[in-house]
């Protein structure tokens, strides 16, 4: 199948782009890297009337540091997987790039047009929430920051204004004491995940757990958190039975998935269950790494 | 229906069309610029036959618009070899170690494998089949891919 017809802009600038979209609202449809949002016109899934293209707009392609870690929304997925300052700044978000898709993908899939598609499905969203970053919005008028949390809503959706676009996103540095692991499996390489988990462990002076994060995708209609699974770590000394413990929890009462076509809810429940355990596990490893090399 | 001009270079030789937006890259390399050597499979990402670079990079042609290659740089498997006689060693490895059947995929794979080869001159079998696992193949059972990238691997890193 075809895109059926739609007008087409190429901006330069992020002003002229914004200008379009104070213009047209609704109506036009921003595209980033495309590889949702084609696929979806070529089934005529989406039928945008408008396209307001970003691949021109080069001030929205750059990895800075400055306090946290800033990536420009129209950054391409592979560009981020192999850079430095992502690797030493966003381990969790390192380890999670290479599970989208596939190489040919992630050549031109962008890291800010994968968090505003807001799939349940994908994987940057959920980096984002466990991590606590943040959305740069901008409109024509006004810019704004908006916590992960409070930017997914919902199955494609997100808080962003039919005059906003998705700018830049922000990366705080991981906690002192704290361990990552991102981790998800699917059929086959590349294909959409059964159940993923992303999860941060942060140890006491003790060795005890101080703060856990455990969030989740495809089990729900965005990034969905265990919070009783992780509270339930909550000062309680770190062994496997406690990770144990805490994956049932997520799997069995936090967690609601819906099921889909390769895997039943049960069957989500379980996976669900023993990657949150491997998951805090190496996420302890590593915390337990980092705590050894700094004193 | 609008139209853009746009002018874009394909294995060294610039093309100049005009395109509507909603003519996808893969449909314009076959059809516009005459280049069918890019096969087009699902049309929505998945199968990594209509796989080109753009750039430099491998990309899905299915998944791109043409009017975005403009003032770009691409190459398609019609860029491997010099003359019709003279196979490139990707090309001449897949020949020699039976790494195709039907031949469908074949474009899109040699088009993933060549910067990969480019960058890994002495791939790991599991290197080899993740590169390739953005491609499918519905014939070989990727065995004798796996073989023929080896091949290519030291056919053209071998002086």
């Amino acid at each position: 199948m075809k895109p059926a017809p739609f007008e087409y802009y190429a901006p330069d600038s992020l002003e002229a782009a914004l200008e379009l979209k104070a213009r047209f609202g609704d109506d036009a449809k921003p595209l980033a890297g495309g590889q949702s949002l084609i696929p979806a016109m070529n089934f005529r899934v989406a039928q945008p009337s408008i396209l307001i293209d970003l691949n021109r707009i080069a001030e929205l392609r750059y990895i800075r540091k400055n306090g946290a870690l800033h990536i420009g929304a129209m950054t391409v997925q592979s560009q981020a997987e192999h850079d430095d300052l992502v690797a030493a700044h966003a381990p969790l978000l390192h380890e999670a790039i290479p599970n989208i898709a596939h190489l040919q993908i992630r050549n031109r899939g962008t890291i800010g047009g994968s968090i505003a598609h807001a799939d349940p499905a994908s994987e940057l969203p959920v980096v984002c929430v466990a991590l606590n970053a943040r959305m740069r919005a901008q409109s024509k008028t006004a810019e704004r920051w908006i916590e992960a949390r409070d930017f997914f809503a919902g199955l494609f959706a997100t808080t962003l204004q039919s005059d906003e676009l998705l700018v830049a996103i922000e990366f705080p540095d991981l906690a002192e004491n704290t361990g990552y692991a991102f981790m998800e499996l699917s059929r086959r390489s590349g294909d959409y995940a059964m159940a993923g988990v992303a999860a941060l462990l942060t140890l006491g002076g003790d060795g005890s757990c101080e703060h856990a994060t455990l969030v989740y995708l495809n089990v729900g209609d965005g990034p969905v958190e265990a919070i009783q699974a992780a509270a339930s770590l909550s000062g309680v000394k770190a062994t496997a039975v406690a990770f144990h413990d805490a994956a049932q929890i997520a799997s069995q009462t936090d967690l609601a998935p819906f099921g889909n076509l390769h895997a039943s809810v049960d069957y989500q429940r379980h996976l669900s269950a023993v990657l949150t355990e491997r998951a805090l596990a190496k996420a302890f490893e590593r915390a337990s790494q980092r705590i050894k090399s700094s004193s | 229906m609008k139209t853009y001009p746009i002018s874009v270079s394909i294995n060294g030789k610039t093309y100049r069309h005009e395109v509507e937006p909603r003519l996808l890259l893969a449909d314009y390399l076959r059809q516009q610029a005459g280049l069918t050597g890019t096969h087009v499979g699902c049309e929505h990402g998945v199968c990594g036959a209509c796989t080109v670079l753009f750039d430099g990079k491998p990309v899905r042609s299915c998944l791109m618009l043409a009017v975005q290659v403009n003032g770009h740089d691409l190459m398609t498997v019609e860029g491997l070899a010099t003359e019709e006689k003279n196979l490139h060693p990707l090309q001449h490895a897949f020949w020699e170690a039976h790494g195709l059947q039907c031949g469908f995929c074949t474009p899109g794979i040699l088009m993933t494998l060549l910067p990969f080869l480019q960058e890994h001159p002495d791939p790991s079998e599991t290197e080899i089949r993740e590169a390739i696992s953005g491609n499918l193949c519905r014939c070989t059972g990727y065995q004798h891919i796996v073989d023929a990238a080896k091949l290519a691997a030291k056919k053209m890193h071998t002086p």
